[in-house]
């Protein structure tokens, strides 16, 4: 495609609604600022009532915000009406246009922006081939599978070309297995045209596998932002942490330093992770573990209960006791591997680099 | 917290939008001032119109002891009327809710359910007169009775009775069905008897849905003019006393009250039937059936039910059957044989019968297409649109729902005649068809709001959103998306705004002047003569048309409607 492609920034965004129940105002979206690159595919997580609905309507133009201006590319458009603005929404429920055939529904857009018949033709046929309906332009939208009704909604919203396409959690009504096959589907889509995307889910591994950028939202406020590598080693607070993937949080104060890494007293052991420079002796610290980076041992590191044992397949699932702290564990390909019972007591073992501290 | 800027852009965007808001502009243009300012005047003139502010007009016409009749009297039959339409309602609706009938009775109950939406509102009136009046086919010829008064409030009360049961039927059908099976077989499981498990959980969780079929009826009857017109006799309702005071006494300010002291007994009722009983009818019955309900074989209650509810329908269907006929007979009462087509030949020949159907069939042509567009776009802006403006046009148009006919066109004659506020402003359109149509519009544009508003709501938002986002203004949308996924609903609207134009006479029957011939006033004429025969001839004819009206679009909507695409979702 020819067009320039355009990235889109929040400035200092807000939105206040009414709550329902109580009448009282709140914010939705608080002081977000954001800068999404062109070309980039960026996903909005977070649980409901993050605010990720309401950012990604501002963007669309149906919600506007109380504070802060959003630029397209280098152009405020706060002002602009979305049927003015240069983006096209997937949305949750497809959103098909029920009296259309499939062809009629691609073609709705080009229509509206009088593109001349044999060209409307041509790029909505090419579309359909794109995302793999080709043949079915003369079916009803009610004669389709939820996958196809999907691929419809994303060829319609792609063949107008427009700077930046908008998915309001496009895969939520779909069963499980279709719903990995049409997200490699819309990656694949979406570098093939090289179009900025922007993505809503609370879907934590639909937003790894899709994007450049997670973006973590929590009660209005951008938690974090970086790239799936980035959120998932080094979560900034707990609910990130928590949030994405499963953690385990160990806590205790600082006893020493030896280089880069630092000593931590975890219920009564010591602890010897990597740390950061800006840490002080005697303060208070918490240790993200992911439950595959550690793995269980009769001698070494922490002492701990085994308090459940299950086996789940690919792994062999253990709760054990730190002290009085839960660690969740998974030791893959438990074939060959000695199976720790409950009632056991061993050694919670890890690499010292494979931990982030907060 | 400042959600100032928020307001600012939608503002800005609407503004951006120069259809939509002509359209809004013109909207709340029409409203203002072809309802809120006719009760408005009303107002006004009720208290200054003798040339000072106070409550002189109202002492004077409470201190009429016709009025103050009429207001007993009109709350009596109303009364009445309310409870026993409510109640045969109710046996109608479980009947057919409950008991396994055989497609006979059930055709009855159909017929029933239709007939009233599909004639002239007094035709009750005119057969009761012509089976039990003093020529009465029944009263005077199969019992010889040659005495009996139909006139007066017992005639009124069963006539309206027959007239508005049906609507309550088929509201208290809708709330019975949603009532799930299972909570009446839990109590028939827990050792309740049948007449038990109806009085402890069928009756409670209908008594919100009873009481708005109630006051719904009430409002109707109040307001209906009509039927007390004809069979009242010196049995006075208020909104025949308002004509009266009017066409007879000439006391325009003394009306004006009068249709105030109406209005305000309506808009009660109709406040506490909206904002009351529908809420708790809505919560009491959420849920849906979940499956089928097991139908009342046991003969001791089918049979006494069926053989009831059967008579009652066949005793209606005769009563609508009787006009057709009596438009055949020679003399009626006298003469039965041979069947002729004199009355018929007499309302086209010497009765201007062409004229009249022609002015009310063109009339009403005009306004209904008017009348559905409007209520669909005023849906559509209510249902899927926010601005600022929005709960004005929603309260308005749900108000003139609440305003009987005969009060509006009190407000119309003191608001128009002279011109905007008796400044010459817009006096031109006093006394032509500009008007009438207006008040057709008017009269039909709340049901159609109604149903076009329950037609948007189960329409996904996202749809016209997405129709947005790909660039369609609001125009477009509702052009390209809205209208044609309510196609049914338009179509239906358009008949039903047909039908209850042509058949409208409670307004109209103030503003009508003689350059107009209506079908409705000729009938009202001829049977206030005494000419039933003639009555007969011209109220057959409207049913007719209005009948083929109903026909064309359910065959329509068969053949092109939404919902067969649509059901298979």
């Amino acid at each position: 495609m020819a067009k320039v492609k355009k990235g889109v920034r929040l400035e200092h965004i807000s939105k206040i609604y009414n709550d329902p129940k109580t009448g009282k105002e709140f914010y939705a979206v608080k002081d977000t600022s954001l800068v999404i690159e062109p070309g980039s595919f960026v996903t909005l997580l977070g649980p409901s009532g993050c605010g990720k609905t309401t950012t990604l309507r501002m963007i669309a133009g149906f919600e506007s915000p109380d504070e802060g201006e959003i630029y397209l590319g280098d152009e405020p458009i706060n002002e602009l009406t979305p049927n003015k603005r240069d983006t096209a929404m997937v949305f949750q429920s497809y959103a098909l246009l029920p009296h259309y055939n499939v062809f009629d529904n691609v073609a709705y857009g080009l229509k509206l922006r009088k593109v001349p018949k044999d060209e409307i033709k041509e790029r909505v046929m090419k579309i359909l081939d794109l995302v793999e309906l080709t043949g079915m332009e003369g079916r009803m939208t009610n004669q389709l599978s939820g996958g196809q009704q999907q691929r419809v909604a994303l060829a319609r919203a792609l063949v107008i070309e427009p700077s930046v396409l908008l998915f309001d959690e496009p895969l939520s009504n779909l069963d499980a297995k279709l719903r990995v096959t049409m997200r490699t589907e819309i990656r694949r889509i979406q570098q093939e045209v090289g179009i900025t995307a922007i993505y809503v889910t609370h879907d934590q591994s639909e937003a790894m596998a899709l994007s450049d950028n997670i973006i973590i939202m929590s009660k209005g406020v951008v938690a974090q932002m970086g790239t799936p590598q980035e959120i998932y080693y080094h979560p900034v607070n707990e609910f990130v942490a928590d949030f994405i993937g499963e953690a385990n949080f160990l806590k205790g104060p600082m006893t020493g330093r030896d280089g880069s890494f630092v000593t931590l007293n975890i219920e009564g052991n010591p602890l010897k992770v990597e740390g950061r420079d800006d840490m002080e002796k005697g303060k208070e610290y918490t240790v993200v573990l992911r439950p595959e980076a550690a793995t269980l041992a009769d001698a070494g590191g922490l002492p701990c209960k085994v308090v459940l044992s299950c086996f789940m397949g690919s792994y062999q699932n253990y709760h054990v006791m730190v002290g009085d702290t839960l660690v969740k564990l998974e030791e893959h390909n438990p074939k060959n591997k000695h199976i720790y019972q409950v009632g056991d007591t061993c050694c919670l073992v890890f690499d010292p680099a494979s931990v982030h501290v907060l | 917290m400042a959600r100032g800027q928020s307001a600012a852009l939608d503002r800005k965007k609407l503004m951006a939008d120069p259809i939509m808001v002509t359209t809004i502009v013109v909207l709340i243009t029409f409203l203002t001032l072809f309802i809120l300012y006719p009760l408005a005047i009303l107002l006004v003139d009720s208290f200054v119109g003798d040339g000072k502010f106070g409550l002189s007009i109202f002492k004077r016409i409470f201190a009429m002891p016709s009025f103050t009749r009429a207001i007993t009297n009109t709350l009596k039959v109303g009364f009445l009327v309310g409870i026993l339409s409510a109640l045969i309602g109710l046996l109608f609706a479980y009947v057919e809710v409950y008991v396994r009938m055989n497609k006979f009775v059930g055709g009855l109950f159909k017929v029933v359910s239709m007939l009233p939406v599909v004639s002239p509102p007094f035709v009750l009136s005119l057969s009761m007169i012509m089976l039990f009046g003093k020529a009465g086919i029944i009263t005077r010829f199969l019992l010889h009775i040659y005495d009996n008064n139909v006139y007066g409030f017992w005639g009124i009360v069963v006539v309206q009775t027959l007239t508005f049961f049906p609507v309550c039927y088929m509201m208290l059908k809708g709330l019975l069905k949603n009532i799930d099976p299972s909570l009446e077989e839990a109590a028939r499981d827990m050792g309740a008897g049948r007449w038990k498990v109806f009085a402890d959980v069928t009756l409670p969780l209908m008594l919100p849905g009873l009481g708005n079929a109630f006051l719904v009826t009430f409002i109707e009857s109040i307001a209906d003019f009509a039927n007390p017109m004809l069979i009242g006799g010196s049995y006075d309702t208020l909104a025949t006393t308002i004509y009266l005071q009017i066409t007879g006494a000439y006391d325009k300010a003394g009306a004006a009250a009068m249709a105030v002291v109406l209005l305000c007994i309506t808009l009660a009722m109709f406040a506490v039937q909206k904002y009351y009983l529908e809420a708790k009818t809505a919560a009491t019955l959420t849920g849906k059936a979940s499956r089928g309900r097991m139908l009342i074989e046991d003969k001791s209650v089918k049979i006494p039910l069926t053989i009831f509810c059967s008579l009652a329908a066949a005793f209606v269907i005769m009563m609508y059957i009787c006009v057709p006929i009596g438009a055949l007979f020679p003399t009626w009462g006298y003469k039965f044989f041979p069947l002729t087509g004199k009355w018929f030949n007499q309302v086209f020949t010497r009765y201007h019968g062409f004229k009249a159907f022609k002015d009310s069939f063109v009339l009403s042509f005009i306004s209904a297409p008017i009348t559905a567009l409007l209520s669909m776009i005023i849906s559509y802006l209510v249902v899927k649109r926010k601005f600022k403006s929005k709960g004005f046009i929603e309260a308005v148009s749900m108000l003139a729902m609440a305003v009987p006919g005969t009060v509006l066109g009190v407000g119309y004659i003191r608001g128009f005649s002279g011109g905007i506020f008796h400044t010459g402003f817009l006096q031109g359109i006093y006394g032509t068809g500009l008007i009438l149509v207006i008040v057709f519009v008017v009269r039909s544009l709340p049901t159609g709001t109604r149903s076009g508003i329950s037609a948007l709501r189960q329409i996904d938002k996202s749809i016209e959103e997405s129709a947005y986002d790909m660039g369609a203004d609001s125009f477009k949308v509702f052009m390209t998306v809205t209208l044609p996924l309510i196609k049914d609903s338009f179509l239906s609207g358009l008949v039903t705004a047909f039908v209850r134009s042509i058949t409208a006479i409670s307004a109209i029957i103030l503003l009508v002047t003689p350059s107009y011939l209506l079908i409705t006033v000729q009938i009202n004429e001829f049977a206030e003569k005494g000419a039933y025969s003639l009555a007969c001839a011209f109220a057959t004819i409207l049913i007719i048309i209005t009948y083929s009206a109903v026909l064309l679009m359910n065959l329509f909507i068969k053949h092109f409607g939404t919902s067969k695409t649509m059901k298979e979702d």
